[in-house]
């Protein structure tokens, strides 16, 4: 129903650094395991399966794809698109779909901010997650707290995006 | 170049870092338990390629294993590359079977997204996808270079791997792929195999890209090809396949072209394809991918001038 917001992914981003500012002071009530907790995930999961069909896997990277939920690829994928989608941008699984990943790279070129983590490298996902709320584990360190084999990533140069190519996107 | 292996135990990556054009052939896995079988099918690529890859379950149809496909292939000296798709097994399987693999002399690994399930003839199957490709490159980096499994727990003697990936350049969004390569090549990968090369115009813009990042020289990219049975296979290939793409051009080259006659000017096409690749800055080989026409393979490399290979797959011979 709200489906077409996504279509504003540089509003959306505005909305994300709001929400998280303005969660902070209630930051005491999102805890694992707390009487809050099952308020939490209801309002979580209402809003965000209505705008961007979330599935709840409890480690939200919607501002690094593009403010599209990558847990809609039939192959659930976290770094980008398979090899199969087709030539006219659909999904090689669901052919009646646009393949997501392609929406997602879209719609990041026309986020200033967050756009370029399009490029970053995403951990495997934690299944021990999923229908907890990204928000508290957000809070809580959770979600970024990532198998000791996956060496930190972050020290890999993202120099391979092109300064410009997200400034110039489109 | 290339991030160098530790303990180099590939021919494939020295004949690369040598500075020869590569050849590599995806060999048809049989549908059979007999050794024998593995064998006839290698035999007809061993000594026209630096490099047989053995497929996970190709387009999701069953057929042995690639690891064993490998195990086997190792103990006659061939020089096999390992497919590892993410559809069939999560981290546990998969991170043991890379051991498995390695420790059975495995020297190649490509690592995959792999087909959907739909796409084979078992599509009520359950998809795994714990992985996708960037993250199963990178926990077999890690297993490699950190002699750690993904959990932390210590690998006593780690596995020596040339590791590689797949890329498709011809498919949406297609500026993005350069960076998707880049992104492939930051999590691990060292050699990159292609999808079959049929839109030449395509691909050169995608090089051109790839040469602008600096990518060509971070990993060396070997262009998939391949000799087109028939109009009706190409047809089939197009619409059926996922990923691959075929101008009409060619399609209707073939169809003009009387049927006894298709299969040869297939092998032609595929020729002409190879010749302006090779011409192509920044590719270091090609990738043939002739399914179920595997005979052809020897004509191929021959009459692309690309005779004799620098190191024969089969040792036992000189
Ligand atoms: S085509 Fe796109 S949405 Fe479909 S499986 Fe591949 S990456 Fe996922």
């Amino acid at each position: 129903m709200f489906r077409w917001l996504q279509n504003y992914p540089h509003f959306l981003e505005i909305v994300y650094d709001l929400l998280e500012v303005s969660l902070h002071p209630l930051k005491r009530w999102f805890k694992p395991g707390s009487h809050s907790e099952p308020f939490i995930i209801a309002i979580e999961k209402l809003g965000k399966e209505t705008v961007f069909g979330c599935q709840m896997c409890g480690q939200c990277i919607l501002h690094s794809t593009g403010m599209t939920c990558p847990m809609n690829c039939p192959k659930q994928l976290r770094n980008g698109p398979c090899g199969g989608v087709r030539e006219n941008g659909h999904c090689e699984v669901k052919p009646e779909m646009k393949c997501v990943w392609v929406e997602a790279y879209q719609r990041s070129l026309k986020m200033p901010k967050y756009g370029y983590q399009f490029a970053s490298l995403q951990p495997p996902v934690n299944n021990q997650l999923k229908g907890t709320s990204s928000w508290i584990n957000m809070f809580h360190g959770i979600d970024t707290d990532l198998p000791p084999g996956w060496t930190n990533t972050k020290d890999i140069p993202v120099k391979w995006v092109k300064e410009d190519f997200y400034a110039n996107g489109d | 170049m290339p991030m160098e292996t530790k303990v180099p135990c590939s021919r494939l990556e020295s004949v690369l870092r040598e500075g020869h054009f590569a050849v590599t052939a995806e060999l048809n896995p049989p549908d059979s338990a007999d050794p024998e079988d593995v064998y006839k099918a290698a035999g007809i690529l061993a000594n026209v390629c630096d490099g047989i890859n053995a497929v996970d379950a190709s387009g999701a149809n069953c057929h042995i294993s690639s690891v064993a496909i490998c195990a086997l292939l190792t103990r006659a000296g061939y020089e096999p590359v390992y497919q590892v798709t993410c559809r069939d097994r999560n981290r546990i399987a998969i991170q043991g079977d890379i051991l498995g693999a390695a420790a059975m002399g495995v020297p190649n690994m490509l690592c995959l997204t792999g087909d959907d399930v739909t796409a084979g003839d078992q599509p009520e199957a359950k998809r795994v996808f714990d992985f996708d490709s960037i993250q199963l490159l990178r926990t077999a980096r890690t297993m490699r270079d950190e002699a750690t499994f993904l959990s932390g727990r210590k690998i006593t003697s780690p596995p020596c791997f040339f590791l590689g990936a797949a890329a498709n350049p011809f498919v949406p969004p297609y500026d993005w792929r350069p960076q998707r390569l880049a992104k492939k090549i930051a999590a691990g990968a060292q050699f990159i195999q292609t999808q079959y090369c049929f839109d030449l115009p395509r691909f050169k813009e995608y090089m051109t890209q790839v040469r602008d990042l600096g990518l060509d020289k971070q990993a060396f990219i070997l262009a998939g090809v391949g000799p087109l049975k028939s109009a009706g296979a190409a047809e089939f290939m197009r619409t059926k396949v996922p990923g691959v793409v075929i101008p009409d051009q060619y399609v209707d080259r073939l169809k003009k072209t009387p049927k006894e006659k298709q299969q040869e000017e297939g092998k032609k096409i595929c020729i002409e394809l190879i010749e302006q690749i090779r011409e192509i800055d920044g590719v270091a080989g090609i990738h043939i991918m002739a399914y179920r026409q595997e005979e052809l393979v020897a004509e191929i490399v021959e009459q692309a001038g690309l005779m004799p290979r620098p190191t024969s797959n089969d040792q036992n011979k000189e």
